[in-house]
C-alpha cells in the first residue's frame, strides 16, 4: 500500500486540480497532419497490415466522406477541423518492440506508475492482466502467455490482425458496420490500436482482463478499436479505465467497441472513464464520441455494460445490446457525473429480436455546476420478440441551481406480448441531508461524495471489487467544488 | 470551566419573504460538565432554533450575544467543526440518506473526527466491535445497521438510531431536540435508558422537549422555560412538574 500512497503523492505533486493531469515527454513519430487516403495508407503501413485491412479502412474512409456529423444530440461544441489533427503517433521505440517490461522505455514505465498502474506489482499481486495502450500502440502486455495457455487470446488488435486474421475478418465490423455512424466510420478508417479478446468454448476466464487507455500526444485523435468474442458457454469480465494528461486543446476521441456472445456465453464490460474534462469553463477537455455495441448472437447469452463516466468535456455514448438469441439478456448500468461546464448525452439501446429476451437499464445521472446532461435511451421490441421484457430506471440528481438534467426515452414495441417499463425520477441533494452529515462531523465535500455514492450504489455495486473502490473515490473527486 | 456558555443570544431566521424574523431575543444559559439541562416551552418559543443555532445549521443569523463552548467561540466555527469538537444534535426529524448504510455513515463520521485529530482511520474490526456492542445495548438489530440511514425506519427506530450515533461519536455536549416526539412509552424508555447510559461527569446535555414525560426518565439538573425567545424561568426538576400541572399559559401570557 505504501507504493500506492507514494504514487498518489507524486500525482498530487505533478498536477494542479486535475489529479491525473501530467504529460510525459516521449519522442513520437507522427503521421502528417490531416486526414486523407495517404494518412490511412501511412497508418496501415506503419502497422504492416495485410491488404484486406487497408481495403476495409479505405472503404470506410470513402464512405465517411459522404457522411454528416450528427447534430441531434443535446451538446454544443465548436466545429471540429478534422484536417487539423494528427491521426497516428507512436512511441519511437516501437520498431524494436520490447520483449519484456525490462525493455520498456523507463519514461513510459514511470508514466504508468503515475497513473497508479505499476505493472510488475499488478503482475504479482493483483492477478490482473493488463494490455496497456500508450499513445495508440500497445507496448506492454502481461499475462498474455498464461491466458493463451488456457486458450484465451488477449492481445493488441494490431497483433490479432497478423496472428488471427480469420477471427478478425469474421467479426470486425460485424456488430458496428463500417457505415454505422459518422464517428464509428471515422474510427474504421483510422483506428490505431485497442484490444482483441477471444474466449474459447466452455471457458470461464478466471482473470479480469483490463486495459488502461491513455491519450498523450497533443492534437492526436485517439481511435481505439476493441473486439471481444465469447464463444459458446464462455465468460469474460473486461475492465476499461482511463485517465488523460492536462492539455489546452480539445482532443477528439472516437472509439469503437464490439462485443459478441455465442450460445450461453456472457461478457461483462466495465468502464471507468476519467478523461480530462477541461477547466472550469470546459476549455481543453476531451470530446468523447464513442460507439459501443454488443450482439447476443446465441441463445441464453448475456452482455452487461457498466459505466462510470466522470470525465470528458463532451460525451456522446450509447453502449447497446442487440438481443438476437432467444432468452438472451442485456444490461446497462450507468453513472454519469457532469460538473462545471461538462456536457453528456448518454444512454443505451436495447434491441429485442429474439423470444423472451430481457433487458435492464439503470441510469444514474448527476449534474453539478453549469453542466448539462441527457439520458437518451431506446428500447425496441421487434415483431418476433415474443414475451420480451425491459425495465428501465432512470434517476437524475441535481446539485446547485444552474445545471440541467434531461431524460429522453424512445420506446418502440411491435410485439403485443412484450413488456416495457420506464421509471424516472429527478431529485436534488437537500440542505437537510447535507446538514445532517455536517452535524455528524463529515466535511461538506465528503458529505456530497457520500450522498452521491449512495445515490449511485445500485450501479457501483455491479462493478468488480477493485474498480468499485476506485469508482467511489472518483465520484468524490469529480464533484469537488460543486457545493458551497 | 463551563462546557457551554450562552450569553444574551439573539438570532433571526429568514421568513418566506426573505426578511429576518427575530426568534431568540436574549438567551443566557450555562451548562457545566456533567449537567443535564432541560429546555421546555410552548410551540414557537424558539426551542428548535436554539438547538439549530448551537449546532450551526445554515439559515439562522446570530444578531447578538456570544456562545462559548469549551473556551472556544462557537459562533466562529463551521457546523462540521462544531460536530468534530464534540457537539452532537439528536434530530427531531432524522434525515434519510438513500443508499448509504448506517454503518458506513457512522464509520465516515468517526473517521472524519480522527482525520481532523491527525489520527489514522479506525480499524474495520474495531469499528464493528464497537458498533455491535452499542447496538446491543440499545436494542438495535444488526440488520438495521446495514439498512440505509433512516430509510424506511419507524419513528422509534429513527430515534434509537440517533442515540446509537450519539453513543458511537462520544460527544461532549449532547443536544436532544424533541427526542420524545413520535415515541410510544416503551420506545421512550429504551431511548431514555440509552441517553442515561451516556451520562458521565464530563458530558453535558441540553434536552429540549415539549412535554414533561421525557424528564421522568431523563432527570435534569436544571429546567428552563423558554417563551417568545427568552428564558422566563429556571429551576430544578420540580419546575417541570409544575409546568405539567399548570401549562404554559402563565408564561405566554407574560410574554405577550
Amino acid at each position: 500500500m505504501a507504493a500506492t500512497q507514494d504514487t498518489i503523492d507524486r500525482i498530487a505533486e505533478a498536477s494542479g486540480t486535475y489529479k491525473y493531469g501530467f504529460v510525459t515527454d516521449i519522442e513520437s513519430d507522427k503521421a502528417p497532419k490531416g486526414l486523407n487516403e495517404d494518412t490511412i495508407r501511412f497508418i496501415s503501413a506503419k502497422k504492416d497490415e495485410p491488404a484486406w485491412m487497408l481495403d476495409w479502412r479505405l472503404k470506410a474512409y470513402r464512405h465517411w466522406l459522404t457522411m454528416k456529423e450528427p447534430d441531434w444530440q443535446k451538446v454544443g461544441y465548436p466545429p471540429i477541423d478534422y484536417q487539423d489533427a494528427y491521426y497516428y503517433a507512436a512511441p519511437k521505440s516501437k520498431d524494436d518492440a520490447p520483449k519484456s517490461l525490462d525493455e520498456v522505455d523507463p519514461e513510459l514505465l514511470r508514466t504508468y506508475e503515475k497513473l497508479g498502474i505499476p505493472l510488475k506489482e499488478q503482475e504479482m499481486l493483483a492477478g490482473v492482466a493488463v494490455d496497456a495502450v500508450f499513445d495508440s500502440v500497445s507496448v506492454a502486455t502481461t499475462y498474455k502467455k498464461k491466458l493463451e495457455e488456457m486458450g484465451v487470446i488477449f492481445c493488441p488488435i494490431s497483433e490479432a490482425v497478423h496472428r488471427f486474421p480469420e477471427l478478425v475478418q469474421k467479426y470486425l465490423g460485424s456488430v458496428v458496420p463500417y457505415s454505422d455512424n459518422f464517428f464509428a466510420t471515422l474510427n474504421c478508417a483510422v483506428f490505431t490500436d485497442g484490444s482483441f479478446v477471444y474466449v474459447p468454448k466452455g471457458l470461464r476466464c478466471p482473470m479480469e482482463l483490463s486495459t488502461y487507455f491513455r491519450i498523450n500526444e497533443q492534437n492526436t485523435g485517439q481511435f481505439e478499436r476493441t473486439l471481444i468474442i465469447a464463444d459458446e458457454g464462455s465468460y469474460v469480465s473486461y475492465l476499461e479505465g482511463c485517465t488523460a494528461p492536462q492539455r489546452d486543446d480539445n482532443q477528439l476521441h472516437a472509439a469503437v467497441v464490439e462485443l459478441i456472445t455465442m450460445d450461453d456465453a456472457e461478457i461483462k464490460y466495465s468502464t471507468v472513464q476519467n478523461w480530462y474534462p477541461g477547466d472550469s469553463e470546459g476549455k481543453g477537455g476531451i470530446y468523447n464520441f464513442v460507439t459501443k455495441r454488443g450482439a447476443c448472437r446465441g441463445k441464453n447469452s448475456k452482455i452487461s455494460w457498466t459505466q462510470v463516466e466522470t470525465g470528458s468535456a463532451v460525451t456522446w455514448k450509447y453502449p447497446s445490446c442487440i438481443l438476437q438469441g432467444d432468452n438472451s439478456v442485456g444490461e446497462f448500468y450507468s453513472v454519469a457525473i457532469t460538473n462545471n461546464a461538462q456536457q453528456a448525452d448518454t444512454g443505451t439501446k436495447m434491441i429485442h429480436i429474439g423470444k423472451n429476451t430481457r433487458s435492464r437499464i439503470i441510469s444514474k445521472g448527476i449534474s453539478a455546476g453549469r453542466a448539462d446532461q441527457t439520458y437518451r435511451g431506446l428500447v425496441r421490441m421487434l415483431p418476433k420478440a415474443e414475451g420480451a421484457r425491459n425495465h428501465t430506471q432512470c434517476d437524475s440528481l441535481l446539485i446547485g441551481d444552474q445545471c440541467g438534467a434531461h431524460t429522453v426515452p424512445y420506446i418502440e414495441s411491435r410485439n403485443p406480448t412484450a413488456q416495457v417499463e420506464h421509471e424516472a425520477t429527478t431529485s436534488r441533494i437537500s440542505d437537510d441531508q447535507l446538514f445532517y452529515c455536517l452535524q455528524r462531523g463529515i466535511p461538506e465535500e465528503d458529505a456530497v461524495a457520500l450522498i452521491v455514492n449512495g445515490f449511485c450504489k445500485e450501479v457501483l455495486q455491479t462493478l468488480p471489487m477493485e474498480f468499485a473502490v476506485e469508482a467511489q473515490k472518483l465520484v468524490g473527486i469529480s464533484l469537488e467544488g460543486s457545493v458551497g | 470551566m463551563a462546557l457551554l456558555e450562552i450569553k444574551d443570544l439573539h438570532a433571526t431566521v429568514e421568513d418566506d419573504d426573505g426578511n429576518p424574523k427575530p426568534i431568540l431575543k436574549g438567551i443566557s444559559l450555562t451548562i457545566n460538565p456533567g449537567e443535564i439541562h432541560a429546555v421546555m416551552g410552548p410551540n414557537g418559543a424558539g426551542k428548535s432554533t436554539l438547538s439549530n443555532v448551537i449546532s450551526g445549521r445554515p439559515g439562522y443569523t446570530v444578531t447578538g450575544g456570544t456562545v462559548t463552548y469549551d473556551g472556544q467561540d462557537l459562533l466562529e466555527m463551521e457546523a462540521d467543526e462544531r460536530a468534530r469538537a464534540g457537539i452532537f444534535l439528536a434530530f427531531q426529524y432524522p434525515v434519510e440518506i438513500p443508499g448509504v448504510a448506517t454503518g458506513t455513515f457512522l464509520k465516515t463520521a468517526i473517521n472524519a473526527r480522527r482525520k481532523a485529530n491527525g489520527e489514522p482511520e479506525i480499524e474495520a474490526v474495531d469499528f464493528l466491535k464497537m458498533m455491535k456492542a452499542n447496538a446491543k445495548k440499545l436494542g438495535v438489530a444488526d440488520s438495521m445497521l446495514k439498512r440505509p440511514v433512516n430509510v424506511g425506519f419507524s419513528g422509534g427506530e429513527k430515534k434509537r438510531a440517533e442515540v446509537l450515533q450519539m453513543a458511537m461519536l462520544e460527544p461532549r455536549l449532547c443536544v436532544l431536540d424533541e427526542t420524545d416526539s413520535g415515541l410510544d412509552i416503551d420506545a421512550l424508555r429504551v431511548v431514555a435508558d440509552g441517553v442515561n447510559a451516556l451520562r458521565t461527569p464530563e458530558r453535558g446535555m441540553l434536552v429540549i422537549t415539549h412535554y414533561q414525560r421525557l424528564l421522568d426518565y431523563i432527570v435534569p439538573d436544571v429546567v428552563h422555560v423558554l417563551a417568545d425567545g427568552r428564558i422566563v424561568k429556571s429551576g430544578d426538576k420540580s419546575l417541570a412538574l409544575e409546568l405539567e400541572a399548570k401549562g404554559y399559559a402563565e408564561f405566554t401570557g407574560a410574554a405577550a
